[in-house]
C-alpha cells in the first residue's frame, strides 16, 4: 500500500513531562484526517505506552508514523539495553523498571501487553546492548 | 440561532480586529477578517472565554429578558445554584426566593433541588454502569460539546442524564400546570443562569429533543433589581427553598462529585484543565478504578460563569458560609411523582476538524500544511488574524486565506517586489 504520510519524532531522555507528546500531536492529526475513533485510540494508547517505555529503558529514541490508506504503522526504535527475554516482558504484570520509576506510578508491566493489544500486528527487533525496534500495525 | 445554536455573538462596532479573543478560544473557532472577529459557528462551544477576554465588550451572549413574562399566563422562575452566592450577607436563601417571586415571576423553583434529585440518579445510573467507568459530567454543555467536537472516543462515557436546570424545568412545569390547570405551554420556564453556554443548551438541547426551559435570563441583568428588592423580605421571607448542601454545592467545583458520595472521582474546572483531562482520558491514563469524572468549563465551576456579577472565589465563600447550616440534602425523588431524567436523543461525534470527507484529499491537504506551516516564522502573532501559524496555513489549504495575510512574508514579498522595481527602472 503506498504510504501517504509520513511524521517523525524525537522521544528525549527520561523526560516524563515530556512523555505523550508524540501520542498527542498524532492523535490529533488523525482527528483531522478522519481516521475512525476506534483507529486513534488504538494508536494513542500504543504509541503513549510505547514512548513510556523508551523514556524508561532506553533513555528515549526515535518514533516514525506512516499513514496509508488502510493501515497506520508504528516505528519505535531506540539504541537501550535490549530486551533481555521477550517471552518475559509480554506477560502482563512483568516489569524491570527502576524503583524511581515506578515511585512514579509508572513500570506496571503492562507496557508491551498494553502494546500488543492495541495493535492489530506487532514485531519486536532486539539486541542486548544495542537497542529495540518495535513495529506496530493498526489497520484502519 | 443559527444552526450550531451559538449563543456567544460579536457587537460589530465595538471590534477593533485585535488578536485577544483568537488566542484564548479553546477551539481555534475564532479569526479576524477585515479587521472584525468571526466566530466559525460550528467550532464555537460557547465557554465564553471570548466575552471574558474581550478588552472593548464587543463580545456577548444571546438571552432573554425579563419582559418576556408577559408572554404567559403564568412564570416560574429557576434559579441556578450560582445565583446564591452572588449577594454579600445573604444568611438565608428565603430572602433571595421571595425577591425573585416579587419581581415578576409567580413562583419559584431551585435548580438546587432538582440537582439533588440528579445526584441520587447519578448514583444509580453508575453503579449500574461499571462498564462505562469513568463516567463524566454532562451537566456543564459546553464540556458536552467539547466532547461531541473534540473527542470521539469518550462520547459513549457522557453520562446520558439532563442537567438539573432541565430537571428543573420539567417539575416546575408539572407542578404549576396541576396548580393552575393552564395548559403546560401557557407556563412560562425562565431559567436565571450564569453562563451563555446555558442559554445555547436549550434553544439547541442535549440528549433531549425539546428543552424544558422556555427562557433564559442573564443572572447579571436581573441582580440589579433582585438587590433592590431584597431587602424587604429580610424580616419576613416566605418560606420556599427545598434544597440542602448537595443540591446547593453543585454551583462549585467538586459540587456534583460530592453528592455521588464516592471517593473515587475527580473534579476539574477551567477550559484548559478540562481539555488536559479529557486527553489523559482518551489516552487511558487515568486507573480504571474510576467511577466518574466532573469537568466544568469556568474557573470555580458555574461561578465562574460569565453572566454572573462576583468573583468566583469569592462566590465560592459565600456558598459555603450560605450552606454550612443546611441539611446534606432536602429534594428526594419520591417527592416529585414521575420524571424523566435520561437522556432520549443521542449525543454524537461531530468532526468539524476533519479537513476532507475521505482519507486521501484529507491527508493531501496536511501535507500542505505542513509545508506551508515551515514558511511562517512560528511567532504565532496572529497578526494574520489566525491564533496559530499552523491555522494560518489551514486557512491556506481550506481557501480562506491567502499566504500574504502573514505579515513577515508580506515584510518580505514588498521587499522583493521593490527590489525587482529598482532592477527593472535601472535597466529602462
Amino acid at each position: 500500500m503506498s504510504e501517504l504520510m509520513e511524521l517523525n519524532y524525537t522521544v528525549s531522555n527520561e523526560d516524563f513531562t515530556r512523555a505523550g507528546e508524540a501520542s498527542s500531536d498524532v492523535k490529533k492529526k488523525l482527528k483531522q484526517l478522519g481516521v475512525s475513533p476506534d483507529a486513534i485510540r488504538k494508536v494513542a494508547i500504543a504509541l503513549y505506552e510505547g514512548e513510556i517505555n523508551m523514556i524508561i529503558h532506553a533513555y528515549g529514541g526515535k518514533i516514525k508514523v506512516t499513514i496509508s490508506e488502510n493501515e497506520i504503522t508504528l516505528i519505535l526504535a531506540d539504541k537501550g539495553p535490549g530486551i533481555a527475554d521477550i517471552d518475559k516482558a509480554m506477560q502482563a504484570g512483568y516489569s524491570t523498571a527502576p524503583d524511581k520509576v515506578r515511585s512514579l506510578g509508572f513500570g506496571a508491566g503492562m507496557g508491551l501487553p498494553n502494546m500488543k493489544k492495541n495493535s492489530d500486528k506487532m514485531d519486536i527487533q532486539t539486541e542486548i546492548g544495542v537497542g529495540t525496534t518495535v513495529t506496530m500495525v493498526i489497520n484502519i | 440561532m443559527d444552526r450550531y445554536g451559538n449563543s456567544v455573538y460579536l457587537i460589530e462596532n465595538l471590534c477593533k480586529g485585535c488578536t485577544n479573543c483568537i488566542n484564548r478560544c479553546p477551539t481555534q473557532a475564532i479569526r479576524v477578517r477585515n479587521n472584525k472577529a468571526v466566530i466559525t459557528p460550528g467550532r464555537c462551544i460557547d465557554c465564553g472565554e471570548c466575552i471574558r477576554i474581550c478588552p472593548h465588550h464587543a463580545k456577548k451572549a444571546k438571552r432573554d429578558f425579563i419582559d418576556a413574562t408577559d408572554k404567559y399566563k403564568y412564570t416560574v422562575a429557576l434559579p441556578a445554584p450560582s445565583l446564591c452566592a452572588q449577594f454579600n450577607n445573604l444568611e438565608d436563601i428565603n430572602i433571595l426566593l421571595s425577591a425573585i417571586k416579587s419581581i415578576g415571576f409567580d413562583d419559584v423553583f431551585e435548580v438546587s433541588a432538582a440537582a439533588e434529585i440528579v445526584s441520587e440518579e447519578s448514583r444509580k445510573y453508575i453503579a449500574e454502569h461499571k462498564d462505562q467507568w469513568p463516567l463524566i459530567s454532562t451537566a456543564c454543555p459546553t464540556v458536552v460539546r467539547l466532547v461531541q467536537v473534540r473527542f470521539p472516543n469518550l462520547c459513549d462515557k457522557l453520562l446520558p442524564l439532563i442537567t438539573p436546570a432541565e430537571l428543573a424545568g420539567e417539575l416546575a412545569r408539572k407542578q404549576a400546570v396541576e396548580k393552575t390547570g393552564y395548559k403546560p405551554e401557557e407556563i412560562g420556564i425562565f431559567f436565571l443562569s450564569p453562563c451563555a453556554s446555558k442559554v445555547t443548551s436549550v434553544k439547541n438541547p442535549i440528549g433531549m429533543q425539546k428543552s424544558n426551559i422556555d427562557e433564559v435570563l442573564a443572572i447579571k441583568d436581573i441582580y440589579p433589581i433582585l438587590l433592590s428588592e431584597m431587602p424587604k423580605f429580610v424580616e419576613q421571607p416566605e418560606d420556599l427553598s427545598r434544597s440542602g448542601k448537595i443540591g446547593l454545592s453543585w454551583g462549585i467545583t467538586g459540587g456534583e462529585v460530592g453528592g455521588l458520595l464516592s471517593d473515587s472521582c475527580v473534579a476539574a474546572d477551567g477550559i484548559e484543565n478540562v481539555i488536559h483531562v479529557l486527553e489523559d482520558l482518551e489516552d487511558d491514563k487515568f486507573s480504571q478504578n474510576l467511577e466518574f469524572i466532573e469537568l466544568n468549563a469556568c474557573n470555580g465551576g458555574c461561578v465562574g460563569g460569565v453572566m454572573n456579577v462576583e468573583n468566583p472565589f469569592a462566590a465560592k465563600a459565600k456558598m459555603q458560609h450560605l450552606r454550612k447550616y443546611l441539611p446534606v440534602a432536602a429534594a428526594r425523588s419520591d417527592s416529585y411523582g414521575e420524571y424523566h431524567v435520561e437522556w432520549t436523543a443521542q449525543v454524537e461525534y461531530q468532526p468539524v476538524f476533519e479537513l476532507a470527507d475521505n482519507l486521501k484529499e484529507s491527508m493531501e491537504k496536511m501535507n500542505k500544511i505542513e509545508e506551508l506551516t515551515k514558511e511562517f516564522p512560528g511567532l504565532d502573532c496572529g497578526c494574520c488574524g489566525a491564533p496559530t501559524c499552523k491555522a494560518l496555513a489551514e486557512d491556506i489549504v481550506k481557501g480562506i486565506a491567502r499566504k500574504q495575510d502573514c505579515i513577515h512574508v508580506l515584510r518580505e514579498y514588498i521587499h522583493k517586489l521593490s527590489e525587482d522595481i529598482a532592477e527593472l527602472s535601472e535597466s529602462i
